[in-house]
């Protein structure tokens, strides 16, 4: 394996300013891990190597001219990164992992897109995902599973598993991700990494394919918090195409990053959430969270026990809300104007019926799933007692926050009920499924922000602890995760990700 | 096209047996320069799908973001309509498939629109004033323009394929919506075109619309129903879409009359559907069935943010608005002191303008009719155009009057010169100057034109003499003849009377 990539993005940034590596020789390595592992993973839908190594080219020659041009370049310039196939990028096909998008190329980039274009970040490509960002697992992929690092039989969570195991597996140091409710932290838990959902609004979400609007949120992947916290910094802000998006920026998440990670949390308040812990929870990840609370007790944070008793009501009524906006967000794809067409085997031609066979064609089960749920839940008389309820249960679910947050600065829990499960174990029980997000769903509901940091092993697969703030401090999420990795890791002498086991890309060659 | 079977009961006989109950749905199109969710330009009759973005195509990632001005429009819409203007409101979609809308929602306000509890007071030709109701005006969008081609009747049935056109689909639109209006009786479709009427010189008046029915700016759906004279309960209605003239505003009602009478007499119900107005049958035929329950499963738009009106901002936009037609019309009455006929016939020409500004730039109310009324109209109807599309100014019709008065153009060659000044020759000074058109007041020029003309028409002399001065016309001709025209009629009389003696 070549060094560069087993560097953090902020290590590998220094090592390029430093001209001890080019952003050439970083990409080619990355690509190369690509062709070395994907064939198991299947991580990525698409590899942008030419494009990459271009912009790569650019940062190194601007580097070698010098001068202000190079004093200029922003801190991750030439550090890859990879993007999660639900935002749209021009020049690369961009898919939601659904049929329907097959081949379809934007003509447009996404507000984080331009960022990261001025930013001068190669994107490596874009990466695998439930379709539409629907499921936990990225089983749903019309394009095929994505594989677990930690162990190829396993879900690598979802829906950004492909963002999340290409940062776990070192084919990428940074990936960009979309949270609606655990799609960045449930897969950064069980693959090891860390992954932000930003308070709503904090990200631009022009250019992300909506799936829920209300509770959609772009946010980083990577392998450390300091990683992700310069990543937010150069996604974030207001942008004028996003009615959602925050007047201002949210400043000093590196600070944060960096004074946590010198382990100093005294006096910081964590509150455990009662409701998030116990039953349903796997006895090895209500272990290492202890643990984790243990050493932050340690370190000097007052642990307090808050209770927040309507996430009891959060799935039910994100089960409602998500599927009411996605029944409404992909209606728009019907064939008529982009897209996958499909037309009927029988006359007569109508366009009803060539909507009609467009998407029973090109959504899948899952997709479908929520669009008939959602389409039944704002029905007429049916929308006070489905969607209004649970828009009031959401108001319920604000309130616990805003009283939580009165005894404590940041809430922690495990981020994910249990450790990755085995590929196909939950095919035939969507509710299953949906529990895997029964933690993770709350920030999206009241639009806090949350953060997951690797918290130990458990059956060898990693277990994910999770903290999450009021709307606008996603500072603290970054001292908080920050303290803990520093904290977790100076205990084990080494950080998590370093343990994953090698590929083993022979078994999955051999099954293909 | 139309294939209705329908019987039809007399106007005046339906009106004997049932009261009318009418409802009007108005979309007004606002002039902005862009979108009302995104920043495509707002313009007509360009290239299809030219004026669109991302957001206009409904690609996927797109937002939508409130056009600031579109609001204020409508607030406008609000203010001039007498209705409250809400504190806070926002958007919702309303689902629905269909190819001339690209999201296939659109976004639409629903039970909070900008402006509500309205009226307008309206005013029938005789004076009779009615009060319509404005239960709310709400800002939604356009959709795009769909063209059906092959089959019948340019509709969706039977095409062989359809052209759509985004260019209007985002277009800001403001809907208003009347309460039912009752007891307006016979006088019903009158007070349908009138009510249109007063709503699009409202919009155009405050400058947020072009108000041009003709190209869709703004739309009427109307709504009729019928009950039996002096029952409470409305009758089922109908809507009827698109009415896109005043004239077919008044038909379209009082066919409605006469063809819900007609059911309502033989016994059968009245069908609640939207109907499709014919205006070369002036008839409707069957839409589509309309019930209550249409579901478009509404629901808050979550990528919109409320929009928050203070009072502040309310009240500076009152500011703004410009003095309500109706209550200029009568000021400007009053002040030119002409009759209720003539006023009217200005009205109806819609030159109020151009005589309020040609009487601000010095001519008299008289003159300023005379010619608007008068040439103008005429000039403007032989090229098939509008007045206002002639682009003659204030200052000419001034300059051609003190011409006139001054003697030196008489009012037919004033005529011309008009002519030449609509065909851009310059002022009217100029061209007088330049064509030499100046009237001949010369007295010897005109005493021997006179004095030939005297000679030829001995007959014409003796009648003159005799008492019978009209036949002094009879002298103009050659006169004028020998003149170019250019003769001062009144100083040629003049010189007859004095050569005969007189």
């Amino acid at each position: 394996m070549n060094e560069l990539i087993k560097l953090s993005a902020t290590e590998l940034a220094a090592k390029l300013r430093a001209g001890e590596a080019t952003s050439v020789q970083a990409v080619q390595a990355h690509l190369d891990r690509i062709a070395e592992v994907d064939g198991a993973l299947n991580a990525f839908l698409h590899v942008n190597a030419e494009e990459a190594l271009a912009v790569a080219a650019e940062v190194d020659a601007i580097r070698a001219a010098g001068g202000a041009q190079a004093e200029a370049l922003h801190p991750l310039a030439g550090v890859p990164i990879a993007i999660k196939d639900l935002i749209v990028t021009k020049g690369q096909p961009t898919t939601a992992a659904s049929k329907m998008l097959e081949g379809w190329m934007s003509p447009y980039d996404a507000t984080v897109i331009e960022k990261i274009r001025a930013a001068k970040l190669p994107m490596l490509g874009k990466t695998n995902l439930d379709e539409f960002a629907m499921g936990s697992s990225t089983e749903h992929s019309a394009y095929g599973v994505t594989r677990n690092p930690w162990n190829l039989n396993r879900i690598p969570g979802g829906s950004g598993g492909g963002s999340a195991a290409a940062v776990a597996s070192f084919e990428a140091p940074l990936a960009l991700g979309t949270d609606t409710g655990g799609s960045i932290r449930q897969p950064g838990a069980v693959t090891g990494t860390v992954g932000v959902k930003p308070t709503y609004g904090a990200v631009s979400r022009y250019g992300a394919i909506a799936m829920a609007s209300s509770l959609d949120q772009i946010g980083p992947v990577s392998r450390t918090v300091l990683d992700s916290a310069y990543l937010q910094e150069l996604i974030g802000g207001h942008d004028p195409k996003d009615s959602t998006s925050l007047p201002n920026p949210l400043e000093g998440l590196v600070a944060a990053a960096e004074s946590g990670a010198t382990g100093d949390i005294k006096g910081l308040r964590i509150g455990v959430i009662k409701e998030l812990t116990g039953e349903g929870y796997q006895e090895g990840v209500q272990a290492r969270f202890n643990e984790s609370l243990e050493l932050l007790k340690a370190a000097g944070a007052e642990i307090v026990e808050v209770s927040c008793p309507n996430f009891k009501y959060a799935l039910g009524a994100y089960y409602l809300i998500m599927p009411s906006e996605v029944s409404s967000n992909l209606a728009k794809f019907d064939g008529v104007r982009y897209g996958h067409r499909v037309l009927p085997e029988e006359s007569p031609m109508t366009i009803e019926r060539v909507m009609g066979s467009t998407r029973a064609a090109g959504f899948g089960d899952e997709v479908k799933r929520r669009i008939i749920l959602g389409t039944y839940a704002l029905s007429a008389g049916y929308y006070d007692a489905y969607y209004g309820s649970a828009q009031k249960v959401r108001t319920l679910i604000q309130r616990d926050f805003e009283a939580a947050f009165e005894q404590a600065d940041v809430l922690v829990s495990p981020t994910a009920p249990t450790v990755a499960f085995e590929l196909g174990a939950n095919d035939n029980d969507p509710l299953a499924m949906y529990l895997n997000d029964v933690a993770t769903i709350p920030a999206n509901l009241a639009g806090v922000p949350g953060i997951t940091v690797p918290g130990g092993l458990s059956e060898n697969l990693p277990v994910g602890i999770q903290f999450l703030a009021p709307a606008y401090e996603d500072a603290r999420l970054y001292r908080a995760g920050a303290a803990l990795e520093t904290l977790l890791e100076k205990q084990w002498g080494h950080s998590l990700i370093s343990q994953a086991p090698a590929i083993d890309t022979a078994s999955i060659a051999q099954e293909a | 096209m139309s294939n209705y079977t329908d019987e039809l009961v007399d106007f005046d006989t339906a009106l004997d047996r049932y009261d009318p109950v009418l409802g009007f749905e108005v979309h007004v199109e606002l002039n902005t320069k862009t979108k009302m969710f995104s920043d495509a330009p707002n313009a007509f009759g360009d290239a299809p799908n030219t004026n669109v973005t991302p957001v206009d195509l409904g690609l996927p990632g797109v937002l939508p973001v409130v056009n600031k001005t579109a609001v204020e429009y409508s607030i406008l819409i609000g203010l001039a309509l007498n209705c409250q203007i809400a504190q806070k409101c926002g958007f919702a979609r309303k689902n629905y498939f269909y190819p001339d809308t690209p999201k296939n929602f659109q976004t639409s306000q629903y039970d909070d629109p900008i402006a509500f509890d309205g009226y307008l007071d309206i005013e029938l030709e005789d004076g009779e004033v009615f009060r319509v109701e404005i239960e709310r005006a709400h800002m939604e969008e356009d959709a795009g323009k769909l063209t059906h081609m092959g089959g019948a009747a340019g509709r969706i049935q039977g095409a062989d394929y359809s052209l759509v056109d985004y260019n209007r689909a985002g277009v800001p639109l403001v809907e208003i919506v009347t309460k039912p209006i009752t007891g307006a009786g016979k006088r019903a479709p009158e007070l349908a075109k009138a009510y249109v009427a007063a709503v699009r010189e409202i919009v155009k008046n405050l400058g947020v619309s072009d108000a041009k029915m003709e190209r869709g700016n703004v739309r009427c759906d109307a709504n009729v129903s019928l009950m039996p004279k002096g029952a409470e309960k409305f009758g089922t209605r109908t809507e009827t879409k698109n009415v896109n003239s005043l004239r077919a505003v008044e038909h379209a009602v009082h066919f409605e009359i006469e063809r819900h009478a007609a059911v309502l007499d033989s016994g059968a119900k009245i069908v609640q559907e939207t109907r499709h107005w014919h205006e070369d049958t002036r008839s409707t035929t069957s839409g589509r069935p309309k019930s209550d329950a249409d579901d478009y499963r509404y629901f808050p738009e979550p990528d919109l943010v409320p929009i928050v009106t203070t009072a502040e901002w309310v009240e500076e936009l009152r500011g703004r608005l410009p003095e309500p037609p109706a209550e200029r019309r009568k000021r400007l009455k009053a002040e030119w002191g002409y009759a209720d006929k003539e006023f009217r016939d200005v009205v109806n020409a819609g030159v109020l303008d151009e005589i309020e500004q040609t009487i601000a730039a010095g001519a008299s109310a008289a003159v300023a009719r005379k010619w608007w009324m008068g040439e103008i109209a005429r000039l403007a109807k032989a090229a098939d155009k509008d007045i206002a599309d002639l682009g003659v100014s204030a200052a000419t019709i001034v300059e051609l009057n003190s011409l006139i008065e001054a003697k030196k153009i008489n009012d037919k060659i004033a005529r011309q010169v008009l002519e030449f000044a609509i065909a851009g020759e310059g002022t009217p000074s100029e061209i007088v100057e330049k064509r030499s058109l100046a009237v001949v007041n010369d007295d010897d020029a005109l005493g021997k034109a006179v004095d030939d003309a005297m000679a030829a028409m001995p007959d014409v002399v003796e009648k003159i003499k005799g008492g019978k001065m009209q036949a002094i016309g009879a002298l103009m001709g050659p006169v004028m003849k020998a003149t170019r025209g250019q003769a001062d009629a009144g100083r040629v009389r003049e010189i007859v009377m004095e050569k005969l003696g007189l």
